[in-house]
């Protein structure tokens, strides 16, 4: 059975599950590619998306023809029909911190979309030299190969760079619409350095302008950690390497690993340091795997694999797109779960934009993409539960709005599908750290617009008063002329001067 | 006569003036650019004592202060400010008013009270500043009692101004509001006054003829006498030199309304010249149970409460007859009504009670002392 054939049998695993849910995830998909494609290259992105409607499918469904343009990098023509045409092209061998997770997404949006209204997917790419090209392709998902259908070569005249991607699929937008919704504006939130623009099939135009032109710092490749390998990857690195000692092997493919650090692995592991990867027997690579494992002193990962936001775009994003009264963000130093980096960001927003639900607003993103679905198994959602929060007094019918980033190159998503985080001690640590220093800046927000209200109230009680006893004690005293209490009111205004 | 005519226009100029003052020392602290603060005597209980040569509460040296710096003070002042400023409406333009009137008043001045007690006791805060009654502010309660019997007065309410009026021209008594309590006396043929605390056996004094037969002014409480008709009574005996007696049911409720006749409430202590400590309870006392033989009712549980706390109120003190009476209650632990005298006929209490009654008090019950 070819991968493509697999994902075919099997598409339930990544999403595509019914005709509303698919939708959303093909449009997410091809976006995150689209987000992944600038981004690399510190292009701010500049995504156009339109889903037009193309004809009746069932009685809940429709065929959408789904366009989505990018400025991103673009493809070279050798490598455009495999990209969009083969399924699992590429294998990384090497690690960074991306949206989709295999390269796999987009590519499963358009075979779902052959699979379900048999039509080829247009592509079109340049990377900014003289020439874009034009693929028409279709899958053949049995021996998971690209077939060519057309191509065309066009003159770039205005040196674009970018790809274009188009293909029909069969769903149900109708239902899908507040999720697709719901997906572009909490992507415009975690991305403020993009502009993303949807067209929906009734012509609504949607329009998510970016606040920044900053980008986060692009990840740098690295290699697996030792803690983080399976016996699959250690095959497969045997079979690339040119590595004839197990010396080299390891200081060549692993992240951290030095001539010091490999030689007393080696020792723990009683392997002979001179000794050919590729003679290694099944079970020695088995063992090699635990023992990687076992091993206490490899160094933990760095974060350069990382790209996290930071706080400042995190604050523009957020500000952008709720609008607060108040935002706070926070940035947890690096921190691993099973030799994989991650880092935690954090956001809490009061009043304002900030919707009131009668309990707080999460927003879950991994990697700079929003999840959407299941917010109860989320590790998040525990940890915000799990809070204390009279102890912050912060109370839950408060307009308050938490946003929770979490970016690594092996997000711990719980499952295929890309939903929700899972429960990882670790993780959770990390979360629950993060939630605890903004939840304590809230808490001085509030106390100090406690003090201001109460200021304001005294104020507004002196200058309410003050003007009468005037009034009353000239009747009274039979006087013509008021007091001038302007100076009295002034000086009670002194001590609740230092707001405003 | 003529004399006397001068004191009512005298205390009301000293009321003005006393409002006029509370209001330029407001003023002038504001004019000078200082929060305006006032002192009065405190009004708590541990402030209140017993004062024997006055035979009256009075308030001790404690005092409180209210500033408008301080935030909480600053809402009850103002509200003070304005009843003085409305007092002194009233008193100047000789208008009255009652106390619903003004947590009514207040409301158009943007002035609310939160209820008819907080405005009651901005009222209070008012009569202790400046020593005068509500009634001196021409600010009543609702409650009104009653007198008959040969007195004439002359009105000095605006429109009735120098009219002169006999106060038996009514047979059901006139009512002692704002005319009555502000008029001027003239000239009485009687000799006494009888203060009766249910207005059934006053209206039955009158068709007896009392006031001819014992030359007396005859008095309706009305259970506890209203404020005004206690000062009404001090200024009968003070102006005329009458001799008070009062007639209370038999139980310790109608003992202690004679009380506060004679000897005024805590809740006055503030105050002077609301009671008459020459007034004298002439019954109907327990021992007048025993004596007369009078149908009676058991004391319940509130009634006995009630004895053992009168018995140790620093008013029941001095006279000895209170104390007397007390441990009878709590002796023959009956009760009863001035109505009961009805079982030897209805002219009884006219015919033979009230005389004896009349002739025993100069021996024993002058709260002890000799006129």
């Amino acid at each position: 059975m070819s991968a493509s054939d697999f994902f075919y049998r099997n598409r339930d695993i990544a999403g595509l599950s019914n005709p509303s849910r698919s939708i959303f995830v093909a449009i997410r998909e091809v976006v995150e590619n689209s987000l992944d494609a600038a981004e690399s290259q510190k292009i701010p992105p500049d995504i156009y998306v339109r889903l037009s409607f193309e004809s009746e499918a069932t009685k809940d469904t429709q065929v959408y023809k789904l366009r989505v343009e990018d400025n991103g990098s673009g493809i070279p023509p050798r490598f455009i029909p495999s990209a969009f045409g083969q399924v699992l092209y590429g294998s990384k061998y090497k690690l960074k911190q991306a949206r989709g997770t295999f390269g796999l997404g987009g590519k499963m949006a358009i075979l779902y979309g052959q699979i379900t209204t048999h039509q080829p997917v247009l592509v079109s790419s340049s990377t900014g030299q003289e020439k874009i090209y034009s693929f028409k392709l279709m899958i053949d998902i049995q021996r998971n190969k690209p077939i060519i259908l057309d191509r065309k070569v066009l003159i770039n005249k205005d040196s674009w760079h970018g790809t274009i991607i188009e293909f029909t699929l069969e769903g149900d937008y109708l239902r899908a619409m507040p999720k697709i919704i719901e997906y572009f504006k909490q992507t415009a939130m975690v991305n403020p350095y993009a502009n993303l623009t949807f067209v929906d099939p009734k012509g609504r135009l949607y329009k998510f302008t970016r606040a920044t032109t900053v980008m986060p710092e692009p990840p740098k490749e690295t290699m697996p950690h030792p803690y983080g390998v399976d016996v699959e990857l250690l095959q497969r690195l045997i079979q690339i390497t040119e590595c004839t000692t197990m010396l080299s092997f390891l200081r060549q493919h692993f992240h951290r690993v030095g001539e010091i650090t490999a030689q007393k692995f080696l020792e723990f592991a009683a392997l002979p340091p001179n000794k050919n990867p590729k003679k290694l027997t099944h079970e020695e690579i088995v063992r090699l795997m635990q023992n990687l494992k076992k091993y206490k002193d490899f160094l933990p990962p760095d974060a350069s694999c990382l790209s996290p936001l930071g706080e400042d775009l995190l604050k523009a994003g957020v500000m952008k797109e709720l609008n607060p009264e108040y935002l706070v963000v926070h940035q947890r130093k690096p921190s691993t779960y099973a030799g994989h980096p991650f880092i935690v960001e954090m956001a809490m927003a009061y009043g304002g934009g900030v919707p009131k639900r009668g309990n707080f607003v999460i927003y879950r993103f991994a990697n700079k993409i929003p999840l959407l679905y299941d917010e109860a198994s989320d590790v998040s959602y525990r940890v915000i539960s799990a809070m204390n929060w009279r102890r912050y007094k912060v109370q839950p019918d408060m307009p308050i709005a938490i946003v929770v980033h979490i970016c690594s190159t092996k997000v711990p998503y719980k499952t295929v599908g890309k939903e929700f985080i899972a429960d990882r001690p670790e993780v959770r640590r990390e979360e629950a750290n993060a939630l605890r220093e903004v939840a304590r800046q809230i808490q001085h927000f509030l106390a100090r617009q406690e003090h201001v209200h109460n200021e304001k109230k005294r104020l507004g009680i002196f200058s309410k008063y003050l003007p009468k006893i005037a009034e009353f004690s000239t009747t009274l005293a039979g006087e013509t002329k008021k007091p001038d209490i302007e100076k009295l009111l002034k000086s009670v205004q002194k001590y609740g001067a230092e707001e405003n | 006569m003529a004399q006397k005519k001068i004191k009512i226009a005298q205390k009301r100029q000293e009321v003005l003036n006393g409002l006029k003052d509370f209001g330029t020392s407001v003023y002038k602290q504001l004019d000078q650019g200082v929060f305006p603060t006032i002192n009065m005597p405190s009004r708590s209980t541990e402030n209140i004592t017993y004062d024997p040569t006055l035979r009256q509460y009075v308030l001790g040296e404690k005092s409180v202060g209210r500033s408008t710096r301080n935030i909480r003070h600053i809402k009850p002042f103002t509200q003070l400010a304005w009843v003085a400023m409305f007092s002194n409406e009233l008193t100047s333009q000789r208008k009255t008013s009652t106390l619903r009137d003004v947590y009514y008043s207040a409301q158009a001045y943007e002035m609310t009270f939160q209820d008819q007690q907080e405005s009651n006791n901005i009222i209070t805060d008012l009569e202790t500043l400046t020593g005068f009654a509500r009634e001196d502010f021409n600010i009543f309660p609702e409650e009104r009692s009653a007198i008959f019997g040969d007195l004439d007065i002359a009105y000095t309410v605006p429109g009735y101004e120098g009219k002169t009026v006999n106060l038996t021209s009514h047979p059901d008594g006139v009512l002692i509001g704002p005319a009555v309590t502000s008029a001027e006396f003239i000239k009485t043929s009687a000799d006494k006054v009888i203060a009766i605390e249910k207005g059934a056996l006053f209206t039955r004094f009158i068709e007896e003829n009392v006031h001819n037969k014992h030359k007396s002014l005859l008095i309706a409480c009305g259970g506890q006498a209203p404020r005004q008709t206690r000062s009404f009574i001090r200024r009968l005996h003070d102006e005329l030199g009458l001799p008070v007696y009062i007639l209370t049911d038999g139980d310790p409720w109608g003992m202690h309304i004679a009380q506060v006749i004679i000897s005024g409430s805590a809740n006055a202590a503030h105050l002077r010249d609301l009671n008459t400590p020459d007034a004298v309870w002439s019954g109907v006392w327990a021992s007048d149970i025993i004596e007369y033989k009078l149908p009676t009712d058991p004391l319940d549980e509130v009634d006995i409460k009630r004895l053992y706390e009168l018995q140790k109120d620093p008013r029941y003190q001095n006279d000895p007859v209170w104390q007397r009476e007390i441990k009878t209650f709590l002796k023959i632990k009956r009760k009863t009504e001035l109505e009961a005298f009805a079982r030897y006929g209805l002219t009884y209490i006219v015919d033979e009670y009230l005389p004896t009654k009349l002739e025993q008090q100069p021996k024993e019950g002058k709260n002890g002392k000799k006129k």
